[in-house]
């Protein structure tokens, strides 16, 4: 006997002995299976009653996004409508100069193309990679259309020279295969030389990887002025008595409810050069009535009214684990000697440190996809990286390029959720 | 909080001192909200306080800002009594976007409310199978970036049936972009996240036993869901709908890119005055908004009360 101390053991074993090998429930049926049995239907009676929202949220936002995703790795616009010219880039490496099968192949997809009104989808793919050839497709579309005689290669390049160019066969290459991962090369500022290199942009191209730098930066500044802002806040509301401090969460509280546009309106009639702040430090005499400050339409403003808009969502997590701290420990620290700075800094802060982890990383998954905010204050220096993904989704129309600028940030605030998740746990965000 | 009988000058004077930066917090906290009402009844065109409003002159101040709301695209502003409001109720561009945005809020928060009080009810079960990756996947839409999911949106929505197409299904059934039902439907998505939290919240204080009396004392499931649980996990329901309409009511992003001209909502009004010719009238507005989140959120505060104090907890 292992374990001859262990009263259940001796009742399970007397059990055992008594009804020949297994325990069964009133209605003779072994328990186990019957446990087992009831389990698996409260599992799925649960499961049902998720089943609903979840369908719901799966078909309206994950498979949306994915579809979305997969348009930064996978472009047809021009393979599907330049069928002969993709096929011979497929039978030939890169390196090989253009034949005139090659020739012949890019005349009759373009007839086809402007015949079927396709070419300016086919001319709007290979505008992502070389600039300003869209019009070259569009122009010579019509020109095909009335007649196009051999020698094909001749008779393009008397159309319109630019045919002849290295860069956009090698561009042309590089379309035609659907499958690409061109746009995330793009995305980090990278392309493809025309020898099939990986190349850095010129300088005066290279936007994305600063924006991105920029966006995680500004992010970080504002998660540091909102725990600064934050930390004296939550802890006054968590040491005042509840009476008092429940009237004081409503300033908090305020803002938090408050419509987002509304507080980015408010800054920016207070920013403005003929705005109240202006104003009241031209009426004190710190600047000159000259001298007003610009404020707004820059990353000061992005990051004022983005503090402003974020604060709530620092105060609450710290303020719900700084209620549990117990003060007496503080107390001890000092009654045990330590001075009121070494007891705040060895005693308390840790403590608080959950809800830190807690806020700033809310704080900070929220601020790297602001999107409305930077739009309206940032002028051209406060723009962060959904805007970049809104002007490629509404202005170029490069979806391929927005779609693969979205699956970076999109990566990036999967991983942080990921922390936050273990970190904190889904379960502890609080709202309020 | 007092200073400690044992604390030196100095700590007294820090702790003054941290008072007074408190203060000045909760300043930058709470000014730029109210700073704006008054601002809203200037009479002139400046988004600055004038001289004459700073000596209290009457003068200084005017409704033609929330006059201007109703007129702006009014067919006949000059009118009198009843032709002048019912012109306003008909053709107001204001007017027509608050409409929008009840409809549309109501209606989504309806949806997400039911679908996501169902799902709390079953997460909040302890046989609940694979919890924590449900649970991370329903709160998702409050996480990913806003324009990430008003972009996947744009394209799903624009063809829904995109994707029968890989099981021969035909792919082409109508547009979702551009109709109330599709704003509905994202705003739902949008809102689900609140609901969940909020309800699940509520959900953990709740003692199970009460409904197990229920169903010893006869209740079949139906009777002890309406007549045990929904009673009093209502307030957390409450302030989940709450949260899910004012989600709603603000959203603008995906309102951009989803929406036809027909579902002007207030935010979709107010992005264009902001972006075009921004005017005092957009103060107005945002003045009206200021005073709704207040109703909203003595709501929700009354409510939160009246939860911990019917279900037997302990404030905070």
């Amino acid at each position: 006997m292992a374990n001859a101390l262990d009263p259940h053991a001796a009742i399970a074993t007397t059990a055992t002995g008594l009804t020949d090998g297994a325990l069964r429930t009133a209605d003779g049926r072994p328990l186990v299976r019957a446990l087992a049995r009831s389990q698996s239907l409260a599992r799925r009676r649960a499961f049902l009653l998720v089943l609903p929202l979840l369908a719901f949220i799966l078909i309206t936002f994950v498979v949306p996004i994915g579809q979305m995703l997969q348009r930064s790795f996978y472009n047809d616009g021009f393979s599907a409508h330049m069928p002969q010219l993709s096929q011979w880039f497929a039978d030939n490496p890169r390196g090989v100069e253009p034949d005139d099968a090659a020739w012949t192949a890019l005349a009759t997809d373009l007839q086809a193309a402007a015949e079927g009104r396709t070419i300016g989808i086919v001319g709007t793919r290979i505008n992502y990679d070389v600039p300003g050839t869209r019009s070259l497709f569009t122009s010579t579309g019509r020109q095909v259309r009335r007649g196009l005689e051999p020698p094909y290669q001749a008779a393009l390049l008397d159309i319109n020279e630019d045919w002849g160019s290295p860069q956009l066969w090698s561009a042309m290459r590089n379309a035609a295969t659907p499958l690409t991962g061109n746009f995330y090369l793009a995305a980090v500022d990278r392309s493809r030389a025309d020898d099939g290199s990986i190349v850095q942009v010129e300088e005066r191209q290279q936007v994305y990887v600063m924006l991105f730098m920029r966006t995680f930066w500004l992010s970080l500044v504002i998660t540091a002025i909102t725990f600064i802002l934050g930390f004296p806040i939550a802890h006054l509301l968590a040491t005042l008595p509840m009476r008092k401090s429940n009237l004081l969460m409503i300033l908090v509280l305020l803002p938090f409810w408050t419509s987002l546009l509304v507080r980015t309106t408010s800054w920016m009639v207070l920013l403005q050069q003929q705005g109240v702040i202006n104003d009241v430090l031209v009426w004190l005499g710190v600047i000159g009535g000259s001298q007003r400050l610009q404020m707004i339409y820059n990353q000061t403003g992005t990051i004022i009214a983005m503090t402003h808009i974020l604060l709530p969502f620092m105060i609450l997590p710290l303020y719900s684990v700084m209620r549990t701290i117990n003060p007496s420990y503080v107390r001890a620290a000092r009654s045990l000697g330590a001075t009121s700075w070494t007891a705040f800094r060895r005693v308390y802060f840790p403590q608080t440190l959950p809800g830190l982890g807690a806020g700033a990383l809310l704080v900070f998954i929220l601020a790297v996809g602001y999107y409305i905010t930077p739009a309206l204050v940032g002028g051209s220096s406060g723009q962060l990286i959904s805007n970049m993904i809104a002007m490629h989704m509404t202005d170029t129309l490069n979806w391929s390029m927005a779609a693969a600028l979205a699956a970076l940030l999109l990566g990036a605030v999967l991983l942080l959720y990921w922390v936050y998740d273990r970190m904190v746990g889904i379960d502890n965000l609080k709202l309020g | 909080m007092a200073v400690p009988t044992y604390a030196t000058p100095l700590e007294r004077i820090w702790h003054y001192a941290y008072l007074v930066i408190c203060g000045l917090i909760f300043f930058f906290l709470i000014a730029p909200i109210i700073v704006i009402i008054p601002l809203s009844f200037n009479a002139e065109p400046y988004f600055t306080f004038t001289d004459r409003m700073l000596s209290f002159d009457p003068e200084g101040y005017s409704m033609r800002w929330y006059r201007s709301l109703l007129t702006f695209g009014m067919q006949n502003p000059d009118a009198t009594g009843w032709a002048f409001w019912s012109d306003a109720w008909q053709n107001a561009n204001w007017v027509k976007a608050a409409k929008n945005s009840i409809i549309i809020g109501v209606f989504s928060t309806l949806l997400a409310t039911v679908l996501g009080t169902l799902a709390a009810l079953g997460l909040s079960r302890p046989e609940m199978p694979f919890r924590r990756a449900i649970m991370a996947i329903l709160i998702s839409p409050m996480i990913v970036p806003l324009i990430i999911t008003a972009t996947g949106m744009f394209f799903f929505y624009s063809n829904p049936c995109e994707l029968l197409g890989l099981v021969g299904l035909p792919t082409n059934c109508g547009r979702l972009a551009g109709t109330y039902l599709g704003v509905i439907l994202a705003h739902a998505t949008l809102g689900i996240p609140f609901v969940i939290i909020t309800v699940t919240a509520t959900l953990v204080g709740f003692d199970q036993s009460l409904n197990r009396a229920a169903a010893s004392l006869g209740a079949n499931p139906r009777t002890t869901f309406f007549r045990v649980t929904m009673p009093l996990i209502l307030p957390g329901v409450i302030s989940g709908a709450l949260f899910a309409f004012v989600t709603s009511f603000d959203e603008v992003v995906a309102v951009l890119f989803i929406a036809g001209p027909e579902q002007q909502t207030i935010p979709r009004q107010m992005w264009n005055g902001i972006r075009e010719q921004i005017s005092p009238a957009i103060l107005a507005v945002a003045t009206l908004l200021v005073i709704f989140s207040i109703a909203l959120l003595t709501t929700v505060e009354l409510l939160r009360r009246r939860s911990e104090r019917i279900r037997g907890v302990t404030p905070r």
